[in-house]
C-alpha cells in the first residue's frame, strides 16, 4: 500500500460521510416529497446543498472504484466505515450531542474493526492470465508481499 | 404487519447492493489499477474502460434498485431499523459473496474486521 492509495481510501469515507450530510441538509429545506411532485424532485438539484452534496458523492464514487480497482472488495468495505464514527464524532464535538455508552461500545468496534483489516493484504493475489489488461500483473502481487 | 413490509425491502436492499458491490468490483479488477492506466494513458482512457466494460452497468443498475428499496424501506420502517440493519447485514453479506464469487480471499483478519464493523454499525443505532 502507498501513501496515494491510503490517500484514495480516505478520501472514500470522508467524501461519502460529508456529501450524505449535505444532502441530507438540503433535503430538509425542501421538505417532503410524494411521487405526485417528481418535478420538485428534480428541481431539488437547485439548492445548493443538494448540488455540493452530489458532487461530493461523485467524488466518492470515483475513489470507490479506483479504490476496488486495486484492492479486494472485502479490504475496502470495512477499511472505509470510519464514516460512522466521523459523523458521530463531528455531533459529539462539533454539536455537543451526547453519545450513549453503547454507541461509544459501537464506536471502538468499528475502529478496531478498521485496524485490525487495513494491517492486513489489501488485494488477494491474481493469477497472470487473469490481468489482460494494461497493468503489470505482479504489482497486486508484489504489494501483498510487502 | 409493517414490521414483514421493513424487513423485505432489508432483504431487498441488501441483495441488491452486495449484487452492485460484487458486480462493481469485478468489473474494476478487469479494468485494471486506475492509477497505473491513468498515468500511462490519460483519464479518458480510464473513464472509457470503465463506461465499455458490461458488467459496470449492470453494477450501477444493481446500487440503484438498492437506493431505491431504501428509499421505500425508510418509508414503512423506522430509520433506526432499516439503516443499521441493511448495513450490517450488507457488511456480511458481501464478505461471502466476495469470497464465493470473486474469489477473494477472506482469512481470519477480514472476517472478524467485518464482523466488528457490522456488530459497531448495529450498536450505534441502539
Amino acid at each position: 500500500m502507498t501513501f496515494r492509495k491510503y490517500l484514495v481510501l480516505a478520501g472514500i469515507t470522508v467524501f461519502a460521510t460529508a456529501g450524505d450530510s449535505l444532502l441530507a441538509r438540503g433535503m430538509k429545506d425542501l421538505g417532503s416529497f410524494s411521487l405526485h411532485q417528481l418535478s420538485a424532485l428534480v428541481l431539488a438539484i437547485l439548492n445548493p446543498w443538494v448540488t455540493a452534496g452530489i458532487l461530493l458523492l461523485l467524488a466518492f464514487f470515483s475513489c470507490y472504484m479506483s479504490a476496488l480497482s486495486w484492492a479486494d472488495l472485502t479490504y475496502v468495505l470495512p477499511a472505509t466505515s470510519l464514516g460512522y464514527v466521523l459523523v458521530a464524532l463531528i455531533a459529539h464535538f462539533g454539536f455537543h450531542e451526547e453519545i450513549s455508552a453503547t454507541r461509544w461500545l459501537g464506536i471502538a468496534l468499528i475502529a478496531v474493526g478498521v485496524g485490525f483489516v487495513a494491517a492486513g493484504p489489501s488485494a488477494t493475489p491474481r493469477r497472470q492470465s487473469e490481468h489482460t489488461l494494461d497493468t503489470s500483473p505482479d504489482a497486486v502481487s508484489q504489494e501483498v508481499k510487502s | 404487519m409493517r414490521d414483514i413490509y421493513a424487513w423485505a425491502a432489508i432483504l431487498l436492499i441488501v441483495l441488491a447492493s452486495t449484487t452492485g458491490d460484487v458486480l462493481l468490483s469485478y468489473s474494476m479488477k478487469r479494468v485494471g489499477d486506475v492509477g497505473e492506466l491513468w498515468k500511462r494513458r490519460g483519464v479518458l482512457t480510464v473513464i472509457g474502460r470503465v463506461f465499455s466494460t458490461p458488467t459496470f452497468a449492470l453494477g450501477l443498475a444493481a446500487m440503484t434498485i438498492a437506493f431505491y428499496s431504501l428509499l421505500f424501506g425508510l418509508s414503512w420502517g423506522n430509520l433506526s431499523l432499516v439503516v443499521p440493519a441493511s448495513a450490517a447485514l450488507t457488511f456480511v453479506a458481501n464478505a461471502v459473496a466476495a469470497r464465493i464469487f470473486l474469489h477473494e480471499r477472506v482469512g481470519r483478519r477480514r472476517w472478524i474486521a467485518t464482523l466488528l464493523v457490522a456488530a459497531g454499525v448495529v450498536l450505534m443505532a441502539v
